[in-house]
């Protein structure tokens, strides 16, 4: 049955083609996938070279994350949930010195967002809004003060003169 | 290139991924950012201090905007120097002023025309005139209310009387010509606002037009006898004493003579208004129902001794201070070194000129050895008196003019 044998070598050789093309296939797809989706790809010289200045100014930046006694020392935000979201977010436009003066339950913080959303600009927080207003919050929430507060801080002196 | 230099540039430079990879953090909805932002995390820093000649008991507030304030003990000066003067930013300085280039553009639907002054034709054209002005922050003594009010928290050094000299206004809105629609005058500003956004100002406000031609009204090139510093409007600025000092716009380069209350930024509620009518502390209340801050209150500050004297039993307590009452004057200051259960008078002075501050002081003698609270507080020719405990709660935190405290022990 030489015939018959012959058939079966070409359908083995066709079914061993049809193997390596799908191969073929999924190797080029998965390195196309890697480079439209998951490389940062610079698009000229400049961004290359912005690229590798940041990397190398990244690595020689002065204690950017460091947190000393809770407090993010970068910005003088307290260390919590929400923290790196709420310095990429807030301190865009303006100083972390704007939230750690202030203090608001969930509801106040709420309305400086849409507020600065209407006027100011902000973009959509999305999922993220949460998130950041349960960090304001919880770490810049209202203190109880009545109608006038007692003297603070008060630096005592001998008066000359 | 120095460092800062080369840091800036290399954040202008930087991809968002980059800059994420910087703060240790993605720049969530990064795309959404417009070019030229750059997060505060990673922002330049710069010395206040040293930039702008402060005195180191200046209090910073907020570094982006600067808003910088002075303390009572501070204020001490009968004319404000510019190192203990507030700073209060709405956007971002200008850079590289070029004084002969500088040019004032009058406008607005009830100017007869529309007619540019460079900085030497206001100078040559008009006569000069100098005042002492006392410009205070609407929202000076914010830090006090509760519920509290968003914002910066101004204890109560966002205050300062410097004298100021430049020309009327008013001789410049009548060279000009005003229709008589005329209601408002309306500034802009040559600062940026914070987002970068060319065509956005950060502040816009004005004065109606009563106000615009009173002649203590300026439109000053000078503060205490020199170019004005850049952090208070370098080369040109209004000032507008007795009204919140929003309505001095600092940087000017345009004026808006409008035919109705203006409509530039911050005018519109809640900025720089309070409710009509008087409200509980945390109450709602709807935009149409806040109106525009005119007149200041009175008010007044103890700015000697600081805070924290201790004497000897026997010695006399020397007080000094200075009291303002925006569009009003000044008729009596008291002290209180019993909580507020008596009160006798300070001896008062006149005020140099119409809206400038007036100097207070008595000689106090305290009965025995133990903690005192001085307090003073002034009242104005309307009778008005400042209040002991918080005045009217309102929802930005304005008009702070409960009387001011300071803490002394005698031994």
């Amino acid at each position: 049955m030489p015939d018959n044998k012959d058939k079966w070598l070409k359908q083995l050789l066709w079914i061993y083609r049809a193997i390596l093309g799908i191969i073929a296939f999924m190797v080029t797809s998965f390195f196309l996938f890697i480079v439209i989706y998951a490389v940062d790809w610079p698009s000229d010289d400049a961004s290359i070279a912005a690229n590798t200045r940041a990397k190398e100014e990244a690595q020689a930046a002065p204690k950017q994350d460091e947190i000393v006694d809770g407090i993010h020392v970068a910005t003088g935000l307290k260390a919590g949930e929400g923290l790196d979201v709420v310095i990429a977010n807030c301190t865009a436009c303006h100083s972390a010195k704007l939230i750690t003066q202030n203090r608001a339950d969930k509801k106040g913080w709420k309305n400086m967002i849409v507020w600065m959303q209407e006027t100011q600009n902000l973009w959509n927080l999305g999922t993220n809004e949460e998130v950041i207003v349960n960090y304001l919050a919880k770490n810049y929430a209202p203190e109880k003060k009545g109608r006038r507060a007692p003297l603070t801080n008060i630096k005592w002196y001998e008066l000359e003169d | 290139m120095d460092k800062k230099t080369s840091r800036r540039k290399f954040l202008q430079n930087s991809s968002l991924a980059a800059i994420g990879t910087f703060i240790g953090a993605p720049i969530v909805y990064g795309k959404n950012m417009p070019n030229g932002y750059i997060p505060v995390a990673v922002a330049e820093e710069i010395d206040p201090f040293q930039q702008f000649g402060l005195h180191p008991d200046m209090k910073v507030l907020n570094d982006r905007p600067w808003n910088i304030e002075s303390a009572a003990h501070l204020l001490d000066d009968p004319i404000t120097p510019a190192d203990k003067f507030f700073i209060r930013n709405n956007g971002i300085m200008p850079e590289d002023i070029d004084v002969s280039q500088w040019t004032l553009t009058i406008d607005g639907e009830s100017a007869s025309q529309s007619k540019t002054y460079t900085l030497r034709d206001l100078k040559d054209k008009f006569r000069h005139h100098t005042y002492q002005l006392a410009l205070e922050c609407g929202g000076n003594g914010r830090s006090e209310f509760n519920p509290p009010a968003k914002g910066n928290q101004w204890s109560v050094g966002a205050i300062a009387c410097a004298q100021w000299t430049g020309v009327r206004l008013k001789d410049i809105l009548n060279d000009v010509g005003v229709k008589n629609d005329a209601v408002y005058v309306g500034f802009y500003g040559a600062d940026k606002h914070l987002s970068g956004n060319p065509n956005k100002p950060a502040i816009s406000r004005g004065v109606p037009m009563w106000k615009a031609m009173q002649d203590e009204t300026i439109v000053a090139f000078q503060m205490n006898g020199k170019d004005i510093p850049l952090t208070h409007g370098h080369p040109l600025r209004l000032v507008v004493g007795g009204f919140p000092a929003s309505a001095s716009g600092k940087w000017l380069t345009r004026l808006s003579i409008r035919n109705k209350v203006h409509d530039g930024p911050k005018m519109e509620a809640p900025s720089y208004r309070v409710p009509c009518k008087p409200v509980a502390p945390g109450e709602k209340v709807a935009d149409e129902d806040m109106c525009i801050i005119e007149s200041m209150p009175v008010k007044s500050l103890i700015t000697y001794p600081k805070t924290g004297a201790m004497l000897s039993k026997g010695k006399k307590l020397s007080i000094r201070g200075h009291a303002w009452a925006g569009e009003n004057k000044v008729t009596e200051v008291q002290y209180s070194v019993d909580f507020g259960s008596t009160w006798k008078q300070c001896k008062l002075e006149a005020p140099v000129n119409r809206h400038s501050w007036q100097r207070f002081s008595a000689d106090i003698s305290l009965p025995a050895t133990g903690y005192y609270e001085v307090w003073a507080r002034a009242k104005d020719d309307q009778g008005r008196m400042q209040p002991m405990v918080l005045p009217g709660w309102n929802p930005k935190g304005y008009l702070n003019n409960a009387c001011h405290r300071i803490a002394v022990k005698v031994k």
